[in-house]
């Protein structure tokens, strides 16, 4: 029952080339997707950042930009939009990665998908733990079903726990990408082991089994007021129902604690790059600043930030002030192009003012943190929901994506 | 039988601006002389960044005026502090309450049970919807957990039944419940005009329509104006107004020609923009929840720019009772 994974992290011993992270060297320049793709080297990316920012469009265009030059990938959604998930034949959930068709296999790799069943992967691990006898007393016990389908850290939990599992299956992948649950905070993600751990070895449940277990002498004065406060506000029903949920759990409890630490290490790992998603808004570019100091911390190997949906200037040379001002002379012209162009430069002034806008918070995270390389991603009129669409994105994050963007507004 | 102040709760997508949103609400609701609650349950501090104010504790703290001279109160709602809070109100428990906490019993409730947790965080909502008298509200607006996760959140009664049966929490849930279901309470669902975020509304919808709880309004957030004249997008579309035509006309107020072509495909994105958001505007309108619209407002949005919310969507009530 020694230290959580965070306590024992394994020893440097990496180069620090593929380091990003404020402890970093000097000023990065953009993030090089290709050579972080073609780099076999790289094992598992993992894909973070704030809700609604477009990280499983972003690990799912990763995934088919690495496959379709040639690297064999997995790839680990955990709640893609419906259309999206059925253009990569995400229709049957049944917790295992399927091929994805119409995928240009030329290059010599393949892309295989899948979707995150969270009860289930902890179902699996239950079984996979427990003697069958044990493991339906689980399985059907209150405590189990509320902790398996809504304890807030399980779905990132589980990721983890897939993540692990996928790693270690001899599928003939070589490139694992993830996508991370939504989370209120993207932090939890990498708390969330640790926290299930906690909790499960916490200082109430060592009580809760010292019954079952035998030495009465645990049955401190303490422990029997707090019973009976749990007795008088929920019922007599829900403390036994605890009691016989973590006395069958007890048996997982080292499995557990194992597949955490396990699981901590090999996102430290040479071969994982962490790439953190963000939009071009205060509330997604502060997440993002905070995941990447946090990653740094815990000695997480960060390649670097995707900010998508990112409005760039396509007039450089006018600004928003001028536009406005010409936009002001042309209104009242009577030449119906010089009405039109007018009112192109009301367009041009708000793009501009959305460009300066989101130019500012992302200065602001480059000179906050320099050592991160960045890659915009130019926002797109529509969803993207088919594999051309993931393409299109994947050009984007490379340098091939400089041509033939239709700007929007 | 019991009355409650009405509940405005809203949730949304994460991105949408489901937070500015209820700050808009809650400053549109607080009229002359009224009080109004502004309540977060996620733990994120989103209402004390946007009112640029310190960290919210466990306490209703007054945050903004209203529109016409009201008053906007604000509160974080911390799960544990609710539980010794309730522990305290109801049991008067003393040193068994410090116990619980000693042996780690308040950190094991409010995790392993989500469902006690949420009875715990809606049950302070609850608690303050019945309060009259100098510390009640005249309405309180709750910004709630995201769409795909806010049917569950609400109904805590389904999910504290399988853990407890009887007892105080059961019945607490009850009259939870009770309130959630009443006329006086209405689930806002903000959204986008894209087709994610709108798919998601509308399942949420239909979620929480499952689950007889209340549904208010669709708030389309983010909303772009059209800029262009049905002329000039007529003759973008079709042609008539070229590069040539553009760096004419720019020649014309002394601006550099050479932006004519960025202009011309600016005007283009801006009209694709539009096409798609009537797209998801026609689904959004063919169903009967009634939506009002926000504006996109290009320099973001700061404490000014949620005032300026809160007047269009009071506006937007208004007209939509009338």
């Amino acid at each position: 029952m020694t230290g959580r994974p965070s306590t024992s992290p394994p020893p440097r011993r990496r180069s620090t080339s593929r380091r990003a992270g404020p402890a970093g060297g000097t000023a990065a320049g953009p993030l090089d997707v290709d050579a972080l793709l073609a780099d076999r080297g790289t094992e598992i990316i993992v894909c973070c950042g704030s809700g609604g920012v477009g990280k499983t469009t972003t690990s799912a265009a990763l995934a088919l930009r690495a496959a379709e030059q040639g690297r064999r990938v997995c790839v680990l959604t955990i709640d893609p939009a419906r259309r999206l998930a059925q253009s990569m034949g995400l229709t049957e959930l049944d917790n295992v990665p399927r091929p994805v068709d119409d995928v240009d296999d030329s290059a010599g790799g393949s892309l295989d998908a899948m979707m995150l069943d969270m009860k289930r992967t902890f179902d699996e691990v239950v079984e996979a733990h427990a003697s069958p006898e044990k493991a339906q007393q689980i399985l059907t016990n209150p405590f189990y079903v509320a902790l398996s389908s809504s304890f807030a850290g399980t779905q990132e939990y589980m990721a983890m726990e897939k993540l692990g599992q996928l790693h270690g299956q001899d599928n003939g992948w070589d490139l694992i990408v993830v996508d991370t649950p939504p989370s209120r905070s993207a932090l939890d993600f990498l708390d969330a082991p640790e926290r299930l751990s906690s909790l499960l070895d916490g200082r109430f449940i060592k009580l809760l089994l010292a019954p079952a277990k035998g030495p009465a002498r645990l049955l401190s004065a303490g422990f029997g007021l707090v019973t009976g406060a749990i007795n008088k506000i929920l019922g007599a029903q829900v403390l036994s129902d605890v009691q016989t949920f973590v006395a069958a759990f007890d048996t997982l409890f080292g499995g557990f604690r194992q597949r955490a630490e396990a699981t901590y290490a090999l996102l430290q790992a040479e071969g994982t790059a962490f790439v953190v998603v963000a939009a071009p808004e205060p509330d997604a570019m502060r997440e993002a600043a905070y995941f990447v100091e946090r990653l740094g911390a815990e000695d997480m190997p960060l390649a670097g930030l995707v900010v998508n949906r990112v409005h760039e200037s396509a007039a450089a040379g006018l600004t928003a002030a001028d536009a406005e001002s010409g936009a002001d002379r042309l209104r009242s012209s009577q030449d119906p192009d010089d009405v039109a162009t007018g009112e192109l430069l009301t367009v041009h002034a708000e793009r501009e003012r959305i460009a300066v806008r989101e130019a500012r918070l992302r200065d602001r995270f480059a000179s906050t943190h320099p050592q991160v390389p960045v890659v915009p991603v130019p926002a797109l009129p529509g969803d993207v929901h088919d594999l051309e669409g993931l393409r299109r994105i994947g050009r984007e994050l490379t340098a091939d994506g400089t041509a033939g963007a239709t700007p929007v507004d | 039988m019991a009355s409650w102040t009405p509940l405005h709760v809203v949730t949304g997508k994460g991105g949408t601006g489901k937070t500015t949103v209820a700050a808009a609400l809650a400053i549109a609701l607080a009229g002359r002389g009224q009080r109004v609650l502004l309540c977060e349950v996620e733990g994120r501090q989103g209402i004390a960044q946007l009112f640029d104010v310190p960290p919210l504790p466990y306490e209703e703290r007054r945050v903004s005026t209203g529109l016409d001279g009201g008053e906007v109160f604000a509160l974080a709602i911390d799960p544990e502090a609710a539980l010794l809070e309730y522990l305290q109100m109801f049991y008067r428990l003393g040193r068994a309450g410090k116990a619980l906490d000693k042996f780690g019993v308040i950190d094991f409730a409010t995790t392993i049970a989500p469902g006690v947790r949420d009875v715990l965080l809606t049950g302070k909502v609850y608690e303050a919807a019945r309060r009259t008298g100098d510390t009640g509200y005249d309405a309180i607006v709750m910004d709630a957990p995201p769409t795909g996760r806010i049917t569950r959140f609400l109904n805590v009664n389904a999910e504290v039944a399988g853990l407890a049966k009887v007892g105080p929490v059961r019945r607490q849930a009850d009259s939870i419940m009770e309130m959630m279901r009443a006329p006086s309470t209405q689930v806002h669902l903000v959204s986008v005009l894209e087709e994610m975020p709108v798919q998601e509304t509308l399942d949420g919808i239909a979620e929480l329509r499952a689950a007889n709880l209340p549904v208010g309004r669709i708030v389309l957030n983010l909303v772009r104006p059209a800029l262009l004249s049905p002329a000039t997008a007529e003759a973008l579309t079709s042609g008539t107004l070229d590069d040539g035509a553009v760096a004419a006309a720019l020649g014309r107020a002394s601006l550099p020609t050479a932006a004519a072509d960025a202009l011309v495909g600016e005007g283009l994105g801006h009209l694709e923009r539009l096409t798609l958001q009537d797209t998801q505007r026609r689904i959004v309108d063919a169903q009967d929840t009634p939506a009002v619209e926000l504006p996109a407002l290009p320099d973001g949005v700061d404490l000014g720019a949620v005032f300026d919310l809160a007047q269009r969507l009071r506006d937007a009530l208004v007209r939509a009772d009338a």
